[in-house]
């Protein structure tokens, strides 16, 4: 069987034929030409009616990451199927696990004469399906714009069939006209403690919230709060959820996640820790928990580069009265001795940075602590906090780039690649679908944050804490080698 | 863990070959709760449409629909790209609160000025079935005033299930049709109708028939620009090869342009074969058609049968699971995996008609399970009971079947490597060859009886090598 070829046969591009070599075809295009004959053309004319190639997702899909992060939990969306449909296929290219989410499936009548019956035939096949201990509930634009009140919709399931060990419910409004996927994550949080938290005796305890992150940033995170002596509620934690092992048998809900007992002990902790400069001041779990039960929240930016992860090692040997343990202090001394030895193959050079807004301030102040410049920070978020989160995020840093820096929100991946070509940057850093107008400006894009749908083990690239700099900043530094090496014809054998 | 059921008002959609005594209890609504495996209405309506490459895209609705479908298939265009885009209107709250006509309406002229297409589909998604914004009237407004089509898509996604979407792309297609030019259109001509050249595979199927001496005046939707669609009413006979999909859109052909139409299905050789000798037989009037079709068949027949023979060595007696969109495809599926030497244990599909599900029974072994929409518990039930070597499916079943260590077959629309045809029949082996023979299994739990979750072998286990605890 060794002569066999797992080869596939696949058609030239330039003149569709299976029998040509594409490398050597004569009707081949440069890439330019084939890839962006129309979509990016030049035009004066501006688009302000329409979003082109969207840089961000719908308020459901944050909502229902949020909750693959709980234990024993199975999100339901109520409204149309697809919602639910194209949201797990959306979140499986990028996890490569199952990903089950529920619809509650309206028809045309559901949407004439309301969704309670079907809400309640979902509860009812999902107990059954899946013996869930929460059933968290997501209202899409459709159940939203028909004003389903779901307080009512509960109140009227529960009165009809509670009964012990009935699963919890918890219920976020995840209107897809109001916000970004990063709202819906935020408020599933926020809705989560509103529901599942209990008042206690204080304790030692740290909640730490840290917005949408990677399965391995969940892991990192959960290590660093361990090294520290505290217990925590890290909420929501995929990490194990959607990057598990292989089964033997299938796992109805993954194994992993938050679980509830930890939500509802959210209200005894001595401190909420909750990441993203964007959501500080907003109605924010965190925030919550201080009104409630007076739990202080502290805002703090993703740890992301040097001074981000500072400040959250100090607040955490702050709240455990430790210092900051020899593991990390030695890892920031590794961090600091290659961004000496690679300085100067990044100094100066120019980027284009995008995605959701804490994570696009996250990257920036990295980016601008490296001596790299961020030509633009981009994201499709509307919160209007984004030059502040920047500004928080690295201050000193930012004062020098700032004139050369645009910070443009609400902004589409259409709109970048126009920008881009203008500004000519050496590189991108983002998540996959940025890939177009780095192919366009052939500079390399370094792929992180979410969706990586092209590269596997995009969901455990890690961002946070030094270590996370480090794997961030080698990938900087060796992607500008390898352009520097590839753009040769000498053929560097050091650089 | 605990056995997983089937939820009772799915019973009627679940059969095994042997016992069933009634019809399968399709054509139903999804069951709310059960974690479909299928979409919406506008989900129909986006695939279908989505490979016409000179038209613009634009979901007329919040962000999500259009974020979600950006790229979305491996349809190839030999032109432009225009519809690797995603264009959506992208409705906020005051939009929804005071309609989202003008945005529309203002989108389609900034868009339609920038992008210059040759006509522009306009796909109404839930919220603007629930606002009730006059989209044939922004429509009628822009057709009027740019000068191309600009075509509403009903395709409201709970107005229905995907099968109905598939209705309303046909019915945005018919609405062109009849339009342009039938001059160059010979006798001996074609149109294919339900083949998305995800891969190329049009081209590749566009090419047997001109090697036939048939003309293939379009594909609808592979690689199909305005203008062939607009001439498409020329062509002789229509041959369907995504029924469930363009069934629709054959009907009205036949009706309104008197064109018949046969089934076809250019997956496996017999199917391939078949589809290109009823076509011959169809143009009889000219024997050296039929002729033509012989030598083809034998020809590209000789060239891959020794390679898949080969194949069949070493997949012989494997068991495969077939999770698909459309039941039509289950079917050349089930044919073409007894031609590498496996059986299949599992078929079912997101949209199969009673009559499908029947014929599938017909072709396939007694006990066999045969299931109409499904979901990840069944699936993952269906798959350690049987046991099975290899799943074929989509995004959404891959991981199910990675996750217990199966391996796995994409024959979805993001497919990159061409799974029709002779050339496909070859690629479809390499690639259950490559999934089912790789090493990795070795490692996997279910591969590995009575060791831990994590497959990790034990202290005692470590003396027996890897491959004796293999079977």
């Amino acid at each position: 069987m060794s002569t066999l070829s797992s080869q596939t046969v696949s058609a030239c591009a330039s003149c569709n034929s299976f029998d040509c070599d594409p490398s050597t075809c004569s009707a081949r295009q440069p890439v330019e030409e084939i890839v962006e004959t129309a979509p990016f053309a030049a035009s004066t004319e501006g688009i302000t009616a329409a979003t082109r190639n969207a840089c961000k997702l719908c308020t459901p899909l944050g909502a229902c990451l949020a909750f693959r992060g709980v234990e024993g939990a199975i999100p339901l969306l109520h409204g149309s199927q697809g919602c639910s449909t194209y949201i797990r296929r959306y979140l499986i290219s990028h996890f490569r696990e199952p990903i089950d989410i529920a619809s509650s499936n309206f028809t045309e009548d559901t949407a004439v004469f309301g969704g309670s019956s079907n809400f309640k035939t979902a509860v009812k096949n999902l107990r059954r399906q899946y013996e869930p201990e929460l059933i968290a509930v997501a209202t899409t634009c459709l159940s939203e714009t028909i004003g389903e009140d779901m307080k009512r919709l509960f109140h009227e399931y529960y009165s009809e069939n509670w009964e012990e060990g009935h699963p919890h419910m918890v219920h976020v409004s995840t209107a897809s006209y109001r916000g970004t996927h990063m709202d819906g994550f935020h408020n599933a949080v926020r809705a989560l403690v509103e529901t599942l938290a209990v008042s206690g005796t204080r304790g030692r305890r740290v909640n730490l919230l840290p917005g949408m992150v990677s399965t391995a940033d969940l892991r990192h995170l959960k290590e660093i709060l361990a090294d520290f002596g505290l217990p925590y509620t890290l909420l929501p934690d995929y990490s194990e959820s959607l990057d598990g092992e292989t089964w033997a048998e299938y796992e109805k809900l993954p194994s992993g996640g938050t679980p509830m007992k930890a939500i509802a002990e959210t209200g005894s902790a001595q401190l909420s820790i909750e990441f993203g400069h964007t959501i500080a001041g907003t109605k924010t779990a965190g925030q919550f928990l201080e009104e409630k039960f007076g739990v202080p929240c502290r805002s703090l930016g993703l740890p992301i580069g040097i001074g981000e992860t500072d400040a959250f090692l100090e607040t955490l040997g702050t709240a455990s009265g430790r210092t900051v343990p020899a593991k990390y202090r030695q890892e920031r001394g590794r961090l600091v001795d290659s961004l000496v030895d690679g300085h100067k193959y990044v100094f100066g050079k120019r980027a284009i940075v995008y995605g959701e807004e804490d994570l696009v301030a996250g990257l920036c102040a990295f980016l601008c602590e490296i001596g790299v410049e961020p030509v633009l920070c981009a994201s499709g978020g509307e919160s209007g906090r984004l030059e502040e989160a920047i500004k928080a995020a690295h201050p000193a840093a930012l004062r020098k780039s700032m004139a050369k820096m645009e910070i443009r929100s609400d902004v589409d991946f259409a709109e970048i690649g126009e920008q881009a070509e203008q500004l000519k940057p050496d590189f991108l850093i983002g998540n996959s679908k940025g890939y177009k107008i780095a192919k366009n400006l052939n500079v390399p894009l370094i792929r992180c944050g979410f969706p990586i749908h092209d590269r596997i083990g995009g969901h455990r690239i890690l961002h946070l804490g030094y270590r996370g700099a480090q794997m961030l900043y080698d990938q900087i530094v060796n992607a500008l080698l390898e352009a520097k090496q590839e753009g040769s014809e000498i053929g560097y054998s050091y650089l | 863990m605990k056995d997983i059921e089937i939820i009772p008002e799915r019973e009627g959609q679940v059969q095994r070959k042997g016992d069933a005594s009634t019809p399968m209890a399709c054509n139903k609504k999804s069951t709310a709760g059960s974690v479909s495996q299928r979409a919406c209405v506008f989900c129909g309506s986006r695939v279908v449409l989505y490979p016409i490459s000179d038209a613009l895209h634009v979901v007329h609705g919040p962000i999500g629909c259009a974020a979600y479908t950006w790229d979305i298939r491996g349809s190839l265009s030999s032109g432009q790209q225009l519809h690797r885009n995603s264009f959506s209107t992208d409705l906020r709250e005051m939009d929804v609160i005071y309609g989202g006509e003008k945005k529309l309406l203002l989108a389609l002229r900034q868009l339609i000025a920038r992008y210059k297409p040759k006509a522009a589909f306009i796909y109404s998604t839930c919220i603007v079935g629930v606002i009730g914004d006059d989209v044939e009237a922004v429509c009628r407004t822009m057709t009027a005033e740019a000068g191309i089509p600009v075509i509403p898509v009903h395709s409201e996604g709970f107005k229905g299930t995907k099968k109905d979407g598939y209705r309303a792309a046909c019915e945005a297609v018919a609405s062109l049709l009849g339009t342009g030019s039938t001059e160059d259109v010979k006798p001996h001509s074609v149109n294919i109708l339900g083949d998305f050249n995800l891969a190329g595979e049009t081209w590749i199927i566009k090419k047997y028939y001109e090697r036939m001496g048939i003309q293939v005046v379009t594909c609808i939707t592979g690689d199909a620009k305005i203008e062939d669609i607009r001439r498409a009413h020329g062509a002789k006979l229509n041959l369907v090869q995504c029924s469930g999909s363009m069934t629709h859109l054959a009907k009205m052909m036949e009706e309104k342009y008197g064109i018949p139409f046969k089934r076809v299905s250019y997956f496996g050789i017999e199917d391939m074969s078949a589809a290109l000798y009823d076509t011959a037989k169809f143009f009889s009037d000219d024997p050296t058609i039929m002729q033509r079709a012989q030598d083809l068949v034998r020809e590209e027949v000789g060239n891959i049968y020794p390679q898949l023979q080969a194949y069949r060595e070493e997949l012989q007696g494997k068991k495969a699971a077939i999770y698909v969109g459309g039941s039509f495809k289950a079917f050349s599926l089930v044919r073409a995996l007894r031609l590498i030497g496996m059986q299949t244990a599992v078929v079912g599909s997101q949209t199969g008609g009673p009559d499908d599900y029947k014929q599938l029974a017909e072709i396939c072994d007694e006990g066999t399970i045969i299931v109409d929409d499904s979901n990840p518990l069944e699936l993952a039930k269906f798959v350690l009971e049987k046991d099975v070597d290899l799943f074929i499916g989509g995004v959404k079943e891959r991981p199910i079947a990675y996750k217990l260590g199966v391996a796995f077959c994409d024959h979805n629309h993001e497919r990159k490597e061409p799974l029709a045809g002779y050339v496909g029949m070859l690629n479809f082996a390499k690639e259950v060859y490559s999934s089912v023979m790789s090493p990795v299994w070795n490692f996997v739990p279910r591969r590995q009886p009575g060791r831990a979750h994590t497959g990790m072998p034990s202290a005692q286990e470590k003396s027996v090598s890897l491959e004796e605890k293999i079977p």
